[in-house]
């Protein structure tokens, strides 16, 4: 039973491992720009868990504008990407200037919230 | 407006011959006739559009001026009082002062963090027209724009109207909509001039956050959702009853993933506007941080999870092409992600970092529980449980045409009759928990409305519309033909129903109709009284008005030193430092109940004991509404049991069987002694006793419980009569400080 779950844990690997890299590199660009911001998230949310969370505004600006822009970054990559047919005539151009927008909102926010 | 063009543009010969002939002058009468502008269906239908909603735009305003006309432009009722009171401040010292204002004025000795403990947005709306037409020069007083900014937005909810039933259906149910929402009583109730209230903006934002997220469902667009997001932020600053809307688009989001309408659009939309929404939310002072650390708020994060989890398998399904290996994986993640947020949810809530559920919504899902445990939400009207005939005054024939919507909806279901569909069941349900969510409902209740108006009407007007089909050879052939265009062509074998169709449309119009007129009706009659000015008719049909709380807040204002502390009942606070400008002990905002409790114990306990509490608060002052004389029934004395309660829900040495005879509530001859005694009753009733109210009845008559009083020799020792109005409506008693001992 584990000896099928490994096997098949790695056979899952293999093929993930496989189809991945036969994505664009404009997608594997923002992929590792999504990987970076959670990653950022998670560094801040460890120094909270050592630190305590006092300016609770702080924190939470914090955390959020990486969460914030890697969702954003997540919604990029789905307009851009040519396999999805939904939006396959929404200009990549208009897509970015959609994401650099909301981007812009979204910081202006945090740095009134950041205290 | 494109409908007044150039006839010659529109380039057919027989146009231009047409101009020709037109341009002589005794011709201009008949170029100004509809017929001869030679417009093409499509500039027609423009036209025709813009007009219809330029009227509608016009109708919302003018139904709700009412009462402007028939008393003056004043602030109604109370609560709009201190949104007006705090507009003024706004205005006259500046945003930064108004956002960080400590108010010392109210809630004697507490005072108030006004600017952490109001929503915005109403205010900053106000002056921002305010400031506005100041700079264009009209120098208006700032409490018209106050008055008049509730129909003002009332016109912009037709218009947003239309535009929702557009993406939900077709322009002709967005011009129903837009009709139908415009003279609604559901909504004029809270949006007439003068109601300044936090519902006036609040329902514009409402819809306009509604539509602005199914136009982003619709088209998966970033900007849309932004758009959404600063929707969304508009609600939060004005009402909050923002949590609607907090937790419908994810329970929304929920029904979409239940039915398998998952798609990409859904996510971008979402996402977006749920991290932008939650941030600009956070800004308001008095939201905080309720996103991350409240439950009401916690739907709306545990779908965001949702969402990213679905948005993860889907890619992990595409990527693999395998499906033995992904139903593995899908079943590894579904348990690990179940797992984690169920624990994650446990401790929050176990450990008290994610509150419960307030009192204020709790009710909402369980309406008993407001009775037993919060008095002071059981005792407000407005909170109480919805009888059928306010359905029936506020919706008159939506209430049957909902059903029919319905139907409609479900027959063209997409992501946005869907939305439509959950809005109006889940705002009526509440809307039959407690009677001031009449007014969340009726949006959704006129769209719906309109989608069943609209498509009757359709189908009807195309039935007429159509050519009668030639007969042709062979019953079979016939009979054929007309099965297969069912829709365009008439059957033959129901030869009237042209006449049919036309006698349904004339029964569309006529129930048209008697909605517009029932509206108007009710507009008149039930929703354009200020509360603050009464009206009655006199012997002879003439209006007398009684205008009593006005003169006593002037005179407060005029005739007592600056620093004076009035204490009354928390009805009249807001009125009271508004216009009275005197400091009071407890107003409308009720957030602290043990002050509350403290002023109602004053008023239930007997001369001495309330003597003392009026001295340990520092009070000057007592105000009470009495209605004996005038027959008001929303006095004091019929508020007075209600002291009782929230009194001895803090303070157990008032009970509220002392003041009651067998259950009863009396205040003639059988009443108990500590109720003939108390405070509250020595107040209302000194010198009643002396005064004959009614031709033939005793003296001391109290015309609004139809009896006459038990104590009528009442002589007071800690107090002495200030002032009374001139219909005995409102009465001010001066404390006297306390006699020198020898």
């Amino acid at each position: 039973m584990v000896k099928s779950t490994s096997k098949d844990a790695q056979d899952l690997f293999r093929s993930l491992h496989s189809a991945y890299s036969a994505t664009p590199t404009n997608l594997k660009v923002i992929d590792l720009y999504v990987v970076f911001a959670v990653f950022t998230a998670l560094i801040q949310v460890a120094y909270m868990a050592l630190v305590g969370s006092f300016p609770f505004n702080s924190f939470l600006s914090g955390v959020l504008s990486c969460i914030g822009t890697a969702v954003l970054a997540v919604c990029l990559r789905i307009q851009v990407n040519k396999e999805n047919k939904e939006f396959k005539d929404l200009a990549p151009e208009r897509a970015f200037a959609d994401f650099v927008l909301c981007n812009l909102v979204l910081h202006l926010v945090i740095i009134n919230f950041l205290g | 407006m494109g409908g007044k063009e150039d006839p010659t543009a529109n380039g057919s010969p027989k146009s231009e011959s047409m101009a020709g002939k037109k341009a002589s002058p005794p011709d201009l009468l008949s170029s100004i006739s509809l017929k001869s502008l030679k417009l093409k269906t499509k500039q027609q239908e423009l036209l025709l559009r813009v007009s219809i909603l330029g009227l509608v735009y016009v109708l919302a305003f003018i139904a709700r001026l009412f009462s402007v006309l028939r008393y003056e432009s004043m602030i109604h009722e109370f609560d709009p009082y201190f949104n007006y009171r705090t507009t003024l401040f706004l205005t006259e010292k500046g945003f930064y002062e108004f956002w960080n204002w400590f108010d010392s004025e109210s809630w004697y000795p507490l005072g108030r963090i006004i600017g952490g403990t109001l929503y915005p947005g109403l205010m900053v709306t106000a002056a921002l027209i305010y400031w506005t037409l100041r700079f264009l020069r009209f120098f208006v007083h700032i409490r018209e724009v106050c008055v008049l900014t509730a129909p003002f937005f009332a016109s912009n909810t037709t218009l947003v109207a239309y535009f929702f039933g557009k993406e939900i259906w077709d322009t002709g149910a967005g011009l129903v909509a837009a009709a139908l929402i415009a003279i609604c009583p559901g909504y004029i109730s809270r949006s007439v001039a003068g109601s300044y209230d936090n519902e006036a903006v609040a329902i514009f934002a409402l819809l306009l956050t509604f539509y602005l997220f199914v136009k982003a469902v619709k088209t998966g667009s970033l900007s849309w959702a932004l758009a959404s997001a600063f929707g969304y932020f508009y609600m939060v600053s004005a009402w909050g009853g923002y949590v609607f809307i907090i937790n419908l688009i994810p329970l929304y989001v929920l029904v979409l993933l239940i039915t398998a309408r998952y798609s990409l659009r859904l996510y971008v939309a979402y996402n977006c506007m749920y991290i932008l929404g939650m941030l600009l939310a956070m800004q308001i002072r008095f939201v905080g941080f309720q996103h991350v650390q409240s439950g009401e708020h916690m739907g709306a994060m545990g779908v965001f999870l949702l969402m990213q989890v679905f948005y993860f398998l889907d890619w992990v399904k595409h990527q693999l092409n395998d499906t033995k290996l992904f139903q593995t994986f899908l079943r590894i993640t579904v348990t690990s992600a179940i797992l984690v947020g169920g624990i994650a949810l446990g401790v929050g809530t176990a450990s008290g970092y994610i509150s419960p559920w307030t009192g204020r919504f709790y009710s909402l899902l369980d309406p008993t529980y407001a009775k037993d445990h919060i008095p002071i939400i059981a005792s407000v009207s407005e909170h109480q449980p919805t009888a059928w005939s306010s359905f029936m005054f506020d919706y008159h024939i939506l209430l049957f045409l909902f059903p029919a919507g319905l139907y409609f909806c479900f027959k063209r279901l997409s992501d946005a009759t869907i939305f439509i569909v959950m809005y109006g069941l889940t705002s009526l349900y509440f809307a039959g928990v407690m009677v001031r969510l009449i007014l969340v409902a009726t949006p959704a209740v006129c769209l719906i409305s309109a989608i069943a108006v609209s498509a009757t009407v359709k189908n009807l007007t195309s039935l007429l519309r159509t050519k009668q089909k030639v007969p042709q050879t062979g019953s079979t052939k016939g009979a054929g033909s007309s099965k297969s265009s069912s829709k365009v062509t008439l059957d033959q074998s129901q030869p009237f129903q042209k006449n049919g169709a036309i006698a349904l449309l004339v029964g569309v119009f006529y129930l048209l109709s008697r909605y517009a007129i029932h509206c108007t009706w009710v507009t008149s009659e039930a929703y354009s009284s200020p509360s603050i000015v009464l009206a009655a008719r006199g012997a002879h049909g003439n209006r007398i008005i009684f205008d009593d709380y006005r003169e006593a807040y002037y005179w407060l204002r005029q005739n007592t030193p600056t620093d004076a502390k009035v204490m009354s009942w928390w009805d009249y606070g807001y009125q009271i430092t508004a216009m009275g400008n005197r400091t009071v002990i407890v107003d409308n905002n009720t957030w602290n109940n043990t002050h509350i409790a403290t002023v109602g114990r004053a008023m239930s306990s007997y001369e001495d004991e309330a003597y003392d509490i009026m001295r340990s608060l520092d009070v000057n002052y007592v105000l009470v509404v009495f209605g004996g004389v005038t027959g008001y029934s929303s006095d004091d004395i019929n508020k007075f049991l209600w002291m009782v309660r929230i009194g001895g829900g803090v303070y157990p040495v008032i009970k509220e069987p002392d003041y009651l005879v067998n259950g009863e509530f009396r205040v003639d001859k059988g009443a108990s002694p500590k109720m003939l005694n108390c405070l509250m009753y020595k107040l209302c009733y000194y010198r009643f006793g002396e005064l004959v109210t009614e031709y033939g009845k005793p003296t001391g008559y109290d015309r609004a419980r139809g009896v006459e009083i038990g104590n009528k020799d009442i002589k007071l020792e800690h107090l002495e009569e200030a002032y009374t109005t001139s219909n005995w409506i409102v009465r001010i008693y001066r404390v006297k400080p306390p006699t020198n001992r020898l």
